[in-house]
């Protein structure tokens, strides 16, 4: 399983990813969007942790950029702008998805990438 | 008592509104009262002024009225009592003109005479004939009067100087009253002699009785030292003394008035009969008997004024009041408005700033978290440190900071968001727990003994999160408000019936007086105005219940407690459909909203 995080914070990012790694899952990031499409294009995910609000590219771009090159991916919202009103947006524009508050529990986080790895793939697609 | 209860206004009690802190846009308590004032002033003062004029014009048209008739009256009597006296006076002198002396003295003619007399006439009782020296020579009569001397008698006296004689009215021998007329006759032979004759006063009497005098009237005559000379009916009888004024000489009939007499105001019209006769005609009527029938007309005026005055009273009192109660309500209205929307403004821009704060202090709050997740990862995994309880325990009360911190964004978030927002389904105990997290450190500075309880049946029901909290928030801080130190609150949740909920919000503080329960929910209501209360919580609150399509009620008493009651259907219905999740394998799942619910259930 690979996931792939996605967010402008790179101390929180660097280290939510240490941390997954720890746990032995593959992973990749980085603090900059446009960076993580240049990456899909050559390797799919299996998983991507996304932002919500980041600079020039936001959350919700972002994940529909990257389903039309691995139309599988599967995504996990972060936010630490946990309102209704962005919950609301952030549902109708790119279906029911996960969707986590800032700072998320690491074990909630675990789980929930844990559950899409095995309920669905178990495994990468493409590449 | 429930019509003076209308045509009090409905903002009576609140002294001068505009003046408040809500500042209304009249002062209606003096819109109303000029208003009364002034429509009272055009309509009533016009009113009473009419009636006045007409009471005085026709006060004194009726007293002219009087007057003229009762002088008219009295000229026509005056003329009447003349004829009847001159036809005597003159009946007499034709018979000693037209007879001689020597015939006069004539027994059987003076008999014959006197008999024409009585005939034609009438009232002559007896008649005489007197001589120079004053001896009655000849005596026609009832009486034997032959003979006797008048010399000195002063009627005598005033004939034999004036020529004619009319006496006052005396009793003579005869002991009736009558009076004397007698008249001189020059003879060219033997000097002069004096015919003279009684006449009885029936007739004259009878005349002035006849009178239609009106208003209970008298008519009598008297002689110029007031005696009386006919009956009077309410005056005193023939030849006593009358106690009015006798009245000054005139020529002319007269009509006074004397207001201040024993048995009430008179009306007098005298006359004096001729100049060379003692006798004054007065006819005297009480007033208030002439002015009788002016009374009941009168009675009638002001009896219709006093009904106007009130009618007019009532329904400019009715008609101002449900006038400017229309203002009050219109302006109450508006003003409602404005704070209402000063409120909705409030919040939303408490929900935008607290959402920003939020954010900005949860992304530093997730870096903290898991940097000290991967200080704690490593030291867990690595052998040599993994022992070391301290470091372990310092990193897990960083951890624990960070939820805590964590725990207040997202209140602040739940408590922010949105009201447009689509109903959800929530468990009312968590939605009252988080509301009292707001409020829990007073409640725990203040000694506050705060308990929610739940019935076990009670479903989880779909409303709207933030409106709740509103609702539980107003309502909590209304408690504390009135319970004291160490007081209690108690918050039960149970099952109103199949698809209802009751939520009892009860406290033991100071209660609400029974006037004022009626009022809780009227804007701006307030008994801690300028104490910190606006009067607009309960009212807001009342209209959020009924925005969820529940109801609000209450039940207190004073120094016992209150307890208001909200009961809420299950679900909620709402044109925007709740929308349904799904997994992200494509399965219908639970709600979307279950990872949020499970982040904020922790703690």
């Amino acid at each position: 399983m690979k996931v792939l995080l996605v967010d402008d914070e790179i101390e929180f990012v660097s280290a939510l990813a240490e941390r997954i790694m720890l746990r032995d899952i593959e992973v990749e990031w980085t603090a900059k969007p446009e960076e993580a499409i240049e990456r899909t294009k050559n390797d799919c995910f299996d998983i991507a942790i996304l932002d919500i609000k980041m600079p020039r590219v936001g959350g919700f771009d972002l994940k529909k950029r990257l389903e039309k090159q691995c139309p599988e991916m599967k995504f996990i919202f972060l936010t630490g702008h946990g309102s209704e009103e962005a919950f609301q947006t952030g549902t109708t524009e790119t279906g029911s998805e996960f969707y986590l508050v800032k700072p998320v529990r690491f074990e909630t986080l675990l789980e929930k990438i844990r559950a899409i790895g095995t309920t669905c793939t178990g495994g990468k697609n493409h590449g | 008592m429930g019509f003076i209860e209308h045509l009090k206004p409905v903002f009576w009690e609140q002294g001068d509104p505009s003046r408040g802190i809500y500042g209304y846009r009249f002062n209606f308590r003096r819109i109303w009262k000029l208003t009364v004032w002034l429509t009272l002033a055009v309509t009533i003062i016009p009113l009473v002024v009419m009636t006045v004029i007409d009471y005085r014009v026709s006060k004194a048209a009726m007293e002219s009225e009087i007057l003229l008739r009762t002088s008219r009256l009295v000229s026509n009597t005056r003329r009447s009592v003349f004829y009847f006296l001159n036809e005597r006076m003159t009946a007499i002198d034709f018979v000693i003109q037209n007879d001689s002396y020597r015939s006069l003295k004539n027994q059987d003619r003076l008999e014959q005479v006197l008999a024409h007399l009585k005939k034609s006439f009438g009232g002559f009782l007896d008649l005489g004939v007197i001589d120079s020296r004053g001896i009655q020579i000849t005596y026609a009569g009832p009486y034997a009067l032959t003979g006797r001397q008048y010399k000195e008698a002063d009627w005598f006296k005033e004939v034999v100087q004036k020529g004619i004689y009319l006496s006052d009215v005396f009793l003579g021998y005869r002991n009736v009253p009558h009076m004397v007329i007698a008249v001189k006759h020059e003879s060219r032979s033997e000097g002069f002699y004096v015919l003279r004759a009684t006449v009885d006063m029936n007739r004259l009497n009878n005349l002035l009785i006849d009178l239609e005098v009106g208003g209970d009237g008298d008519a009598f005559l008297i002689n110029r030292q007031g005696v009386l000379q006919t009956p009077s009916r309410n005056h005193g009888s023939v030849l006593g003394q009358i106690e009015l004024e006798v009245p000054p000489y005139s020529e002319h009939s007269q009509v006074r008035q004397i207001l201040q007499y024993t048995q009430g105001p008179l009306v007098i019209g005298y006359a004096y009969i001729a100049p060379d006769t003692p006798f004054i005609l007065m006819i005297v009527k009480e007033k208030d008997r002439l002015m009788g029938s002016w009374k009941k007309s009168r009675t009638q005026m002001l009896g219709f004024l006093a009904g106007s005055v009130l009618v007019i009273v009532l329904v400019i009192l009715g008609g101002s009041t449900y006038l400017v109660n229309q203002i009050y309500l219109a302006d109450k209205r508006r003003l409602m408005a404005v704070h209402q929307m000063e409120y909705a403004n409030k919040m939303a821009s408490l929900g935008r700033m607290s959402a920003g704060v939020a954010h900005e202090i949860n992304n530093p709050l997730a870096i903290i978290s898991e940097k000290a997740g991967l200080m704690r990862d490593l030291l867990v995994m690595d052998q040599k440190c993994r022992n070391d309880p301290k470091l372990v325990g310092l990193i897990d009360s960083v951890l624990a900071a960070v939820d805590r911190c964590s725990d207040i964004t997202r209140r602040l978030l739940s408590f922010a968001r949105h009201s447009g927002a689509a109903p959800k389904e929530l468990d009312l105990e968590d939605v009252v727990r988080e509301v009292l997290g707001f409020v829990g450190k007073e409640a725990e500075y203040r000694c506050l003994d705060v308990t929610v309880e739940k019935a076990d049946d009670v479903p989880a029901i779909v409303s709207d999160r933030g409106r709740l909290q509103e609702i539980f928030l107003n309502l909590i801080n209304n408690a504390f408000a009135a319970v004291d130190d160490g007081g209690r609150m108690a918050i039960s949740i149970e099952r109103y019936d199949e698809d209802k909920v009751m939520l009892d919000f009860a406290d033991d503080g100071h209660g609400i007086p029974k006037e004022d329960l009626e009022r809780i929910y009227e804007p701006f209501f307030s008994t801690r105005i300028g104490k910190g209360g606006t009067g607009l919580g309960l009212s807001i609150t009342y209209g959020l219940v009924q925005e969820l399509g529940g109801s609000l009620s209450v039940k207190s008493q004073v120094g016992k407690g209150t307890t208001f009651t909200i009961v809420l259907p299950a679900r909620l219905e709402r044109s925007e459909s709740d929308q349904e999740g799904t997994n992200p394998c494509g399965k219908t799942d639970s709600s979307p909203l279950e990872a949020v619910n499970e982040s904020s259930a922790r703690r």
